[in-house]
Formats: structure tokens, C-alpha cells, sequence
């Protein structure tokens, strides 16, 4: 538990608190849909070919 | 899978490190929207949004606030945008969920969800980031772009409230007034 936060009763022996995590976690436990990890992909992809024309560029002594 | 490497060689930390915030980052946007088709096409703009900004992200410091941050002001901004009245007004978690908390029945459950959307959207998202996603007061009112102390007070309306809709405390409560307390929940349930 972090300090400061034995005041808020959402610890560990907190009703409250348990039920929260529960919901929460029953969403986080059914993974990461497809779709958001190839849009993730996408992007890394489309940053990499960047990186690379400019590398390209800088390698012929252009900019 | 190929991984772009940074020029260290290692996979490119910001993909890495957004990869393993997605899930929570889901569950909270599940939390704003209510819906999972929503709450996934937000956690989308968010990826686009933050994978743009990324230069302004400064690595070391905490891209999970960061992302949060982003995914809040998304999901308001949209709100405006769109005006209230689309917003589904079961508020959180109301979907059926998919993966039922083990340790819970699901009347149990049923209930905890429908207090939870009886709650105002400012002490809901609070009690929940603070007692679910795991922030501490100074990221949460951080990432809600309020002061600590209104985040700990927020969280300990949202708290008292939802104990006093499912008449529970922290600890035991079947005090000699646990029967007159449970027919007056009856009562009042909906």
C-alpha cells in the first residue's frame, strides 16, 4: 500500500475496494482486442520507414 | 512479430511501455463509456493522439497518467462535441461483462454496478482511479486536472455513498440493525 493511503478505505480489507478491483480487472483480464494492437503496429511501422527515408536522405547529404 | 528497435538496439520502449498500459487504459475507458465498443474506440483515438504527441511525452516519467490523461480529455472533449444526451445513461460497467469476477455472484455484482452508475461522473471516475487503476491522489487529480484534496474528497463522498447504497463498511456489518437495513434496501432497489 502506498503511504497516504491507509485514510481512503479502499485497501485491501475494503469492501468497496475489492468490488471496484473485481469490475476492473474482469476488463483488463479479456486482453487487448486485435484491432488496437495492429493500429499499434501500424504506427510503429509507419515511424520506422520514416526514420529510415531520412536516414536515407541524410546519407546522400541531403537536408 | 517484427519489432522496430531504437538505436540501442532494444524494442522501441514508448510502443513497449503503451502495450503494457492498453489494458488498464480499457478497463478505465470501459468505466467512462459504459460500453465496450465505445470504450474501445476511445482507447483508439487515444493511441493515435498520444503516438503523435509522443515527443512531448519525457521518457522515465509515468506514461500510464500520461495515457489516462489523454484518454480523459479524449472521452470529454468527444462529450462536448456530441452534446450529453448520447451518452448512454447507464454509466459504467453496465454492459454485461464477458469475464465474470470470480469471487463475486453476479446479483452481487449487478448491484455494485448499478450503485456505481448512480454515482456523479466526477466521484465515479475518481473512486475508480484511485481504487482500481492504482494511482495515488497526485496522479489522479493530476490526470482529472483538479487539486489533491478535492480528489480525496471526491473519493470519500463517492465511497460513503456506495456503502450507503449497498449497505456495507469496510468490516462486518450485521450490527441488531441488519434486518430492518436489508428491508430498507429492498425498498429502495430498482
Amino acid at each position: 500500500m502506498q503511504a497516504g493511503r491507509a485514510d481512503d478505505g479502499l485497501g485491501p480489507n475494503s469492501d468497496i475496494g475489492a468490488r471496484l478491483r473485481a469490475l476492473y480487472g474482469s476488463v483488463q483480464d479479456e486482453g487487448v482486442p486485435d484491432q488496437l494492437l495492429d493500429l499499434l503496429e501500424k504506427l510503429d511501422n509507419a515511424e520506422a520507414a520514416q526514420v529510415d527515408a531520412q536516414k536515407g536522405k541524410s546519407a546522400r547529404g541531403g537536408e | 512479430m517484427a519489432e522496430n528497435k531504437d538505436v540501442t538496439g532494444e524494442p522501441t520502449t514508448f510502443k513497449r511501455e503503451m502495450l503494457a498500459t492498453l489494458p488498464s487504459l480499457r478497463a478505465f475507458a470501459v468505466s467512462l463509456t459504459g460500453k465496450h465498443d465505445k470504450a474501445d474506440d476511445l482507447v483508439q483515438d487515444t493511441v493515435m493522439k498520444a503516438w503523435a504527441k509522443q515527443s512531448s511525452f519525457e521518457m522515465g516519467t509515468n506514461i500510464k497518467a500520461w495515457l489516462f490523461t489523454i484518454l480523459r480529455n479524449e472521452f470529454y472533449s468527444q462529450m462536448r462535441k456530441r452534446g450529453r444526451e448520447v451518452q448512454d445513461s447507464d454509466g459504467a460497467f453496465t454492459e454485461r461483462l464477458s469475464v465474470h469476477p470470480a469471487q463475486y455472484g453476479s446479483m452481487d455484482m449487478q448491484d455494485f454496478k448499478k450503485a456505481l452508475a448512480q454515482l456523479p461522473d466526477d466521484q465515479r471516475e475518481a473512486v475508480i482511479l484511485i481504487g482500481a487503476s492504482g494511482f495515488s491522489y497526485e496522479e489522479a487529480a493530476e490526470i482529472c486536472s483538479c487539486a489533491i484534496g478535492t480528489m480525496k474528497s471526491r473519493v470519500s463522498r463517492a465511497r460513503t455513498r456506495l456503502q450507503d447504497i449497498l449497505q456495507v463498511t469496510g468490516e462486518a456489518d450485521y450490527g441488531p440493525d441488519a434486518v430492518s437495513t436489508q428491508v430498507t434496501t429492498h425498498n429502495h432497489s430498482f
